[in-house]
């Protein structure tokens, strides 16, 4: 798997959309930054551009990159090599190059103005983390539909669809149900339908980090008392992998049953 | 050397194997016919674990080949359509096939002499013309020493000295008394080089035997007109 890691990742380190990604966050970072001035300001505002960019380029990138390498990986499959490892060592090279992009990008402008000296480090270290977590997800999300769809236009209507879903409709239909059933006590459902998105887990994970979660009204106040902040970090890390794991083991078992 | 017993697959509503069974013994050129859509690549697909059968079993050597894939360690494979990756040089997809078998021993310096490829080791694939695709495609599956070579189509867009180069090839492959399966249209080349041909006609397979024994089943003077009888009984 690793060999196949290794020529995926080479293949789009060579690719002008690594490059394109790369230099967005630095450009980002660095405008953030000096037009700010002030870290923990940059960390939020950066926070709330990563939670809906980072999941859908994850998703265009998984689902193009598959499609692209069909050629590729029609090759491979004809080479005594395991087929899991094909598609997973793909799929952790797009994800690890992307994740790469992001916290590199970002990384550099933040250690030129002097992270290291600053209390934020480990907002900024928790926000690039859960970043990588997202990169993870997506991809591989992007890669169940790309296996699952042989039609390029479809896998790409699909895998926009998700992230729409994730990042904004789930959203919507949570708020509506609060305003709907606000009679009921809400502390339980408003903390499962969170943990269920990861787009949500990370931001919140994040706002606990930042110790403003009163600005998160109903939901901080329950995530503040419920798990008290290192148990909610540890659970919503925990899940977050979760998020990881479980769309790699579809990767793992659609790839050892199709035909090519 | 394969061994191919009641081998069913279908691709949704379209059955293309319906119970083909398949012994090929080691050594010699086995040729693989029939019209377009009869499962011939689809065959060949199953035998290299990449299309996965509904039903039925493949030994090579006697392995079975599920769950198994160092299998493919034993076996050169020149796929129909050559498809790389195009940003790719040349060489590198030499030096990656290379990597990723693990083999040392490989010819591929004389190959890349014998189809003239030197002009092309640093461009991209993506630039390269059909024919000049195809030889990258046979240099990549010629270069290994396995015992058994499967050549899908292996005559496409080449020009008529590379398609000469590629018989000599093919004859002196034989000679240390590896295995070789082909499909082709091309009858002439399939006559020139086979010893034994298999027809697959729906799904199924309605000849195995040598060229002569096809000739005088069929009653015509010539390989050409045979084939060209079981097609037209077949449509009729």
């Amino acid at each position: 798997m690793l060999k196949i890691l290794k020529y995926s990742f080479y293949d789009l380190m060579r690719s002008r959309w690594s490059y394109v990604y790369f230099l967005f966050y630095l450009l980002l970072g660095v405008v953030l930054l000096f037009l700010n001035n002030d870290l923990s300001k940059a960390v939020i505002t950066l926070m709330n551009v990563i939670i809906i960019l980072v999941p859908l380029i994850g998703t265009i990138f998984g689902v193009m990159y598959y499609y692209n390498s069909r050629e590729f990986t029609e090759l491979l499959l004809a080479q005594p090599v395991k087929r899991s490892s094909i598609f997973l060592g793909q799929y952790f090279g797009v994800a690890t190059s992307l994740s790469m992009s992001l916290v590199i990008g970002l990384g550099m402008p933040f250690v030129f103005y002097g992270i290291f000296n600053s209390s934020a480090i480990w907002d900024f270290s928790l926000l690039l983390i859960t970043g990588a977590f997202l990169t993870f997800i997506f991809t591989a999300l992007a890669f169940v539909i790309a296996l699952r769809n042989e039609n390029k236009i479809k896998g790409f209507g699909y895998a926009i669809l998700l992230w729409l879903f994730m990042a904004v409709i789930y959203d919507g239909i949570f708020l509506m149900s609060l305003l709907y059933f606000e009679d009921y006590p809400l502390d339980k459902f408003s903390l499962v339908a969170t943990m269920l998105n990861p787009v949500d887990l990370s931001r919140v994970l994040i706002l606990l980090k930042l110790d403003i979660s009163a600005l998160l009204g109903y939901t901080g106040a329950v995530f503040q008392k419920f798990f008290g902040t290192n148990f909610g970090l540890i659970l919503s890390s925990a899940l977050l992998a979760l998020w990881v794991l479980v769309p790699t083991f579809f990767i793992w078992r659609i790839a050892k049953k199709k035909d090519f | 050397m394969i061994e191919v017993k009641d081998l069913y697959k279908r691709f949704g509503k379209n059955e293309v194997l319906k119970g083909i069974d398949l012994h090929i013994q080691r050594g010699g050129i086995f040729s693989v016919l029939g019209p377009n859509g009869s499962g011939k690549t689809t065959l060949i697909k199953c035998i290299l674990g990449m299309v996965l059968q509904d039903s039925g079993q493949i030994f090579i050597d006697k392995k079975p080949l599920k769950n198994n894939f160092k299998y493919r360690n034993e076996i050169d494979y020149l796929p129909q359509i050559a498809n790389f990756p195009g940003n790719l040089k040349v060489n590198e997809l030499i030096a990656m096939i290379k990597d990723l078998r693990d083999s040392k021993a490989t010819k591929d310096g004389e190959l890349i002499e014998l189809f003239k490829l030197q002009p092309f080791l640093n461009k991209k694939l993506a630039n390269l013309s059909g024919g000049t695709k195809q030889k990258v495609n046979l240099v990549l599956t010629f270069m290994f020493d396995s015992p058994l070579i499967i050549l899908d189509e292996p005559t496409n867009g080449l020009d008529p000295i590379s398609h000469l180069r590629l018989k000599n090839l093919i004859n002196a492959e034989k000679a240390k008394g590896k295995t070789i399966l082909i499909t082709s249209h091309i009858l002439s080349f399939v006559e020139e080089v086979s010893d034994e041909i298999v027809f697959l006609l729906e799904g199924k397979i309605y000849f195995k035997g040598s060229i002569s024994e096809l000739k005088s089943k069929t009653e015509q003077p010539d390989f050409e007109h045979a084939i060209a009888s079981i097609l037209s009984a077949s449509y009729a």
